[in-house]
């Protein structure tokens, strides 16, 4: 095996983005192929059906379940508004009556003569889907979403927390290895996002937030700090949801790491430009990694997908994503055919990589090595 | 074919990253293992279609075999002199398996049987519905509403009882309208297996909104369960709309000579097949990188049968949920299992860079041992889990007697007696592939605790859910190969129960060893040692201090035969019931070392 495949995180300057934007029920596209959107226009709308709420009318009237159904006074199917009486007993001469109220307005949809139960369903909720980036409808999926497409520079982090926003791209950091510090936050941050280097500390994020910033990109965060932003320990990496006002994407782990400078560098030259950023990580079955998009306006020279990944080469530029060296960009110098013994103890496949930093060949298994995508 | 005609067998095991092919020959009068082949899976893009996967590892086993098994895209059965194979059977665990919502009345009866249902045919319970779980009825339609499962077996109260709870429970259902997992144009399957006097309240409930069928109950009556037809529907389902779903899998069903079993549901039959066989108790652990199952075959004390359990713990794994094993086990309980200091911050990075990046692997000794300590915890909790769950059937009345009024037992009481246990299997990248097997039995016996005697094995390349699914076809080649190509015994653990004084004899043993070996050495609390020893029999008499058990009762000698393995023959007394660890970091620091060294578990002596 001469070849090892180790795909790494796409950072690329010059693309074409395609983002499907799906409706979670069936509803209706508004939008027609061919439009020009806008990030913030809405593409789609449904209704997701209304809440539901049981009561239980039986217990309300204490009376048999069997016995409902002649003392309902909204007939099922009908509409009900809060406070209004669903069913009644008739009382003593008129006088005793019970009544069952309805905690909600809706419709009542269904009465049970074996439970005594009724349904409620509220009125339905309207949902609605945004394009989320600029660019051209290029594809309807019927009654579900659309295909927007646009020519941008799109970057890949490793881990985030928080959901779409958009905003503009602001450098805090001189360079791929300063960390963010609070003293580098000021209210210029404010509708933007913030890109720094190695590391962000919990207060600097909290400053971030605090003084309304909509996102941050940096190399790298404590991860014992992540429990402390969200309220509750992330125990697998299917994020996205989190109630947060800053979007916060990891680029290279948790740590202090140094930024990788291509993407350091690709968001360097857009500063003062729009951009759309999600959060959103899935590490397991279909992947989905955190993501920056940066619409590109005018001639663009697209480049070219990294079709070459095809494997690990001696030439190879690549970066070491586990302890002991974690972080350190080096090249592959030989790729050994035979399994190697590691320190471990464990047989693996191995490369040979002369590392940046200190300038030694160190022997690394394949696994630990992420390949960096040239452009 | 007759089984007895059948002289090659291609199984392969559908994981969710890899596609394993082992192929089984018959070899004179037997059945062995002759070579694996395995290929990355292929139900996600670019390729989604499972067969490819298939197809390439079967590849690597015809190439390994030196002889043709496909020709072009299909595998040639039966065989024809020496091309192809006899039969071709499949398991799966792709594409997230087979995820389920069960839902019952009463949460410790009707709902634990219906999980027990679910689970043992192989599924992952995303939740238990009950009327008695604490949540309002709006809650519980929230819930239903926001999970999507594969499908949901509906269940609850007995045949001659009440209707009211488990018609209620359908109403909530048929107002949440719950969507399936995959594919959006089809209905979701729901199983109902309760009181059959309700079957048309529920057909009216649920048959419009969702694709219903009715089995017969899972609780018939209190004192008895009937999980047979539930989960031989579930598996029907599973193929006919789970797989179906799933890209490929109708060409890889039309490939398969027997249904393709959830690969959890094919290791439960396996270890049902070995331990009726051999009329023996097992307890078997699959660590995977993101959910662990443990399943385990015991007697009902009651009833004097063996009873299988299984148990998924669906966030305690070792890559993608590694940092849900730090969440759940809390950082002190992995530092206890860590034989040097370490930053706590740095610790705590290093699982979640795991977590992001599943597929590294450690390179350094002491990452190693740091993955062997979370390794242990997370099978320590994965074995509560079970414990809790593999009990006898809660809410039967008996009858007590006055002699009966001294002894403390209730209904649902766990099933797990690790003084009774026979056999330890352990499986799974962490376990299967340590570099050394004394690191492997360190971690089961550190985090299972077996008391008594038990032996200690690995699956070495987990082929028992291969073995499973050929257990359903051939039981004789399923078992041959299981002892004779699956298992690699590691020894025996021999750990007394019991409180001693500190410094006084603890438990003695004579035995005498293959190579002729004379061994009569005490122990006090707090040792272990290793006897290296091949797996043959030995003679062996335990001999525990008084009050103290190693299977015979309290203070009973016990005379065995015993077998030793790849590792040997394990002395463990550092006492059980309570199993103590110092609290000083320093002496807990060295006592792990000096364990580690006295069993040979990262260099021999």
């Amino acid at each position: 095996m001469a070849h090892a495949y180790t795909p790494g995180l796409k950072v690329i300057p010059q693309t074409v983005v395609h983002k499907t934007r799906r409706l979670p029920l069936k509803g209706k596209v508004i939008v027609e192929v061919g439009a020009k959107v806008k990030a913030e226009d809405v593409v789609a709308t449904t209704n997701l059906p209304g809440n539901v709420v049981p009561v239980n009318l039986a217990n309300m009237l204490n009376i048999e379940a069997s016995e409902i159904s002649e003392l309902l006074l909204v007939k099922p199917g009908d509409p009900i508004e809060k406070n209004d009486i669903i069913a009644e007993t008739p009382g003593i001469f008129g006088l005793f009556k019970s009544k069952a109220i309805a905690p909600a307005s809706g419709t009542l949809e269904a009465v049970s003569n074996i439970t005594g139960q009724a349904i409620i369903r509220e009125a339905p909720a309207p949902v609605s889907v945004q394009a989320y980036i600029n660019g051209t409808v290029t594809g309807i999926i019927e009654n579900e979403g659309v295909e927007i497409s646009t020519a941008a520079s799109f970057i890949q982090g490793i881990f985030g927390i928080g959901g779409e926003r958009r905003g503009e791209i602001l450098i805090l950091t001189k360079d791929t290895g300063t960390p963010i510090t609070e003293d580098m936050i000021s209210s210029n941050c404010k509708g933007k996002i913030l890109v720094g280097g190695s590391f962000l500390s919990y207060k600097a994020f909290m400053k971030a937030q605090r003084l309304g910033a909509i996102g941050i990109v940096v190399g790298g965060f404590n991860y014992s700090d992540i429990k402390q932003i969200v309220g509750y320990d992330i125990g697998v990496a299917i994020t996205g949801q989190e109630e947060i006002e800053t979007t916060l994407i990891i680029t290279e782990g948790f740590g202090e790491v140094h930024m990788a400078k291509q993407t350091f560098d690709l968001l360097s030259s857009h500063e003062g430009k729009m951009a759309s950023m999600n959060g959103a990580t899935q590490i397991r079955a279909g992947v989905i990694r955190p993501e920056i998009i940066i619409p590109l306006d005018g001639d663009i020279k697209l480049t070219a997908a990294p079709a070459e990944l095809f494997g690990m080469e001696p030439g190879t530029e690549v970066r070491v994503i586990r302890a002991p060296y974690f972080g350190m960009l080096g090249e592959v110098t030989d790729l050994p055919h035979a399994l190697q013994r590691l320190e471990s103890g464990s047989l693996a496949r191995v490369a040979k990589v002369k590392l940046y930093e200190t300038k030694k060949e160190v022997l690394l298994p394949r696994a630990n090595l992420e390949m960096i995508e040239k452009q | 074919m007759k089984p007895e005609a059948i002289k090659s067998i291609l199984a392969t095991d559908c994981g969710s990253t890899t596609t394993k092919a082992i192929l089984i020959e018959k070899q004179g009068d037997e059945y062995r293992l002759v070579v694996r082949g395995e290929a990355p899976t292929t139900v996600e893009a670019p390729f989604e279609d499972v067969t490819k996967g298939v197809l390439n590892a079967a590849k690597e086993v015809e190439e390994l075999r030196g002889r043709q098994i496909l020709d072009n895209d299909k595998i040639i059965t039966p065989q024809k002199g020496d091309k192809g194979v006899d039969i071709y059977i499949s398991t799966s665990s792709a594409g997230g398996g087979l995820q389920m919502v069960v839902s019952g009345i009463v949460k410790a009866m009707s709902a634990e049987s219906a999980e027990r249902a679910a689970l043992g045919a192989g599924a992952i319970v995303m939740d238990v519905l009950a009327s008695n779980d604490g949540r309002l009825p709006h809650e519980k339609i929230q819930r239903i509403r926001h999970l999507r499962p594969d499908m949901i077996l509906l269940s609850g109260g007995t045949d001659s009882g009440n209707i009211k709870g488990v018609v209620e429970m359908s109403e909530l259902l048929k107002a949440a309208n719950p969507k399936p997992r995959l594919g959006i144009n089809y209905k979701l399957p729901v199983i109902y297996a309760g009181n059959q006097k309700a079957n048309d309240e529920i057909r009216k409930n649920l048959s419009k909104e969702t694709d219903l069928s009715i089995v017969a109950n899972i609780r018939p009556v209190l004192e008895r369960e009937n999980l047979g037809p539930a989960r031989d529907k579930i598996h029907d389902l599973f193929m006919e709309h789970v797989m179906a779903q799933a890209p490929g899998y109708k060409k890889l069903m039309d490939m398969s000579d027997a249904p393709i079993m959830p690969t959890p549901g094919a290791v439960g039959e396996i270890m049902q097949v070995i331990a009726k066989k051999e009329g023996i108790t097992v307890l078997g652990v699959d660590i995977g990188g993101a959910t662990t199952d443990v399943f385990s075959v015991f007697k009902d004390l009651e009833k004097g049968e063996p009873v299988f359990n299984r148990t998924v713990s669906a966030n305690l794994g070792m890559s993608y949920s590694i940092s849900n094993v730090l969440a759940s086990a809390t950082l002190p309980n992995i530092l206890r299992w860590v034989p040097f200091e370490i930053d706590e911050i740095d610790l705590r990075n290093r699982i979640g860079n795991k977590m992001i990046r599943p597929t590294t692997i450690p390179q350094s000794l002491e990452e190693l041992k740091i993955e062997q300590a979370i390794a242990r915890e997370a099978l320590r909790l994965s074995f509560i889990q079970h414990k809790a769950f593999a009990v006898g059937l809660r809410g039967v009345q008996k009858e007590r007697t006055i002699s009966d009024a001294f002894d403390q037992s209730s209904s649902g009481e766990t099933l797990v007696n690790m003084m009774d246990l026979d056999i330890l299997v352990g499986s799974g990248g962490v376990l299967s592939h340590a570099p050394r097997r004394h690191q492997s039995a360190r971690m089961m016996i550190d985090s299972f605790q077996p008391e008594g005697v038990t032996q200690i094995a690995v699956d070495s390349i987990f082929m028992m859910p291969q073995l499973g699914v050929l257990a359903s076809v051939h039981e004789k080649a399923a078992t041959e190969v299981f002892n004779k190509d699956c298992l690699l015994r590691l020894g025996t653990c021999i750990a007394p129960v019991g409180a001693i004084k500190p410094g006084k004899e603890y438990m003695r043993i004579r035995l005498t060893l293959p190579d002729g070996k004379m061994i009569d050495k005490a122990y006090t609390l707090g040792e272990m040692e290793l006897f290296e020893a091949p797996y043959v029999a030995m003679e062996a008499e335990i001999i525990p201090a008084r009050g103290v058990d190693v299977g015979g009762g309290p203070g009973q000698v016990v005379k065995t035969k015993i077998y030793g393995g790849l590792v040997g023959i394990i002395i463990d007394a550092r006492g059980r019931r309570p199993f103590v660890l110092p609290e000083n970091p320093v002496e807990r620091v060295s006592k792990l070392q000096e364990w580690s060294k006295t069993v040979n578990e990262f260099e021999d002596k």
